[in-house]
C-alpha cells in the first residue's frame, strides 16, 4: 500500500513543528516550557525521520524514531526530576533568575 | 488519506502554537497532547502504523504523563500564570521569534528544491521488527542502557538529601 502523500509535504510539517520548539525555548522562561519545548523539537526530528524512511520504503528511519523516542524518555525522567530539585532548592523556575544564583 | 493528513497536519500546528503560548501550564500540556496525537494520526497516513501506535503509547502517553506528575508536584497556581503572562510580552518574544521564522523560511527553500512528486511506502512492524532485532540489536542495547541510566538518574535526584543526612 503506497499513499499518494507527498513527503515533502511531512518534512514541512516537522520543519515547522521544530522551527515552533525552537521558537519555544528562545522565549519561554519557566524551565517546565522549555522542556516541553524540547519534547516539540525531539517530536519533530521524529516526524522527519518517519517520512524519509517511508520515502524510500525502509523501516530504517522508523528505527530511528524509536531511538529518538528512548533518548526522549530518558531525557524528559532526569529533566523532570532535576525540575523538580531545583523548585524545592530555589523555588523558582525562571531560567535567568537561577542563571545568577550561586551554589 | 490525503485529507486525513492536511487535517492532522493543521491540528499539529496549530496546537503546538498554541501549546508554547499558554500561560498555565496544564493548559499547554493539554495542548501539546493533542499535537502528539495528530502527528501519530501523521505517522499512520505516512504508511508507518508502528511509529503512530509508539507515538501514542510512549509520547503522548509516558512523557505527557510524566509531566502532568511533575506540575501536580510543582502545584503552580493562578500567580505562576500571571507571572508567564509579564513574561510573554511582545517585546521578549518578538525578536527570538524572527530569528526562528527566518530559519524555518530558509529550510522551506531548501525543502522546495526536491522533487515534489515523491510519495510514500508502508512499512509495516514486521519490517521494523526483522531490522530491530538483526542488524540494530547493539542499538536496542545501547538504548537499554541509556534507560537505565536515565532510571537511576531520575530516582538519585529524585531521591531528595536523605543519602546526605547520613
Amino acid at each position: 500500500m503506497a499513499s499518494t502523500i507527498p513527503i515533502n509535504y511531512a518534512l514541512l510539517v516537522a520543519v515547522i513543528l521544530f522551527a515552533l520548539g525552537l521558537i519555544g525555548i528562545l522565549v519561554r522562561r519557566n524551565l517546565v516550557f522549555i522542556l516541553m519545548s524540547i519534547e516539540i523539537m525531539l517530536n519533530a526530528t521524529g516526524l522527519a525521520f518517519v517520512a524519509t524512511g517511508s520515502r524510500v520504503g525502509q523501516a530504517d528511519g522508523q528505527i530511528m524514531f524509536m531511538l529518538v523516542l528512548t533518548l526522549a524518555a530518558a531525557e524528559v525522567a532526569v529533566g523532570l526530576a532535576l525540575i523538580l530539585r531545583i523548585y524545592y532548592g530555589f523555588k523558582t523556575l525562571d531560567a535567568d533568575a537561577l542563571s545568577r544564583m550561586r551554589g | 488519506m490525503e485529507i486525513t493528513f492536511y487535517l492532522a497536519s493543521t491540528v499539529a500546528v496549530f496546537t503546538t502554537l498554541m501549546a508554547i503560548t499558554r500561560a498555565n501550564a496544564v493548559h499547554a500540556l493539554l495542548y501539546l497532547v493533542v499535537s502528539l496525537l495528530a502527528v501519530a494520526l501523521i505517522f499512520f497516513t505516512l504508511g508507518a502504523p508502528f511509529a503512530a501506535v509508539l507515538e501514542v503509547i510512549i509520547y503522548a502517553g509516558a512523557i505527557m504523563v510524566l509531566f502532568i506528575f511533575v506540575i501536580m508536584m510543582l502545584n503552580l497556581g493562578e500567580e505562576a500564570a500571571h507571572q508567564e503572562r509579564q513574561w510573554l510580552l511582545p517585546g521578549i518574544w518578538i525578536g527570538p521569534t524572527t530569528l526562528a521564522v527566518i530559519l524555518l523560511v530558509e529550510l522551506i527553500h531548501v525543502l522546495s528544491d526536491g522533487e515534489l512528486s515523491r510519495t510514500a511506502f508502508a512499512v509495516d512492524a514486521k519490517q521494523v521488527g526483522i531490522l530491530l532485532f538483526g542488524p540494530y540489536l547493539l542499538a536496542v542495547e545501547l538504548a537499554s542502557m541509556l534507560l537505565l541510566a536515565a532510571l537511576v538518574g531520575a530516582y538519585h535526584l529524585g531521591a531528595g538529601d536523605r543519602g546526605e543526612d547520613r
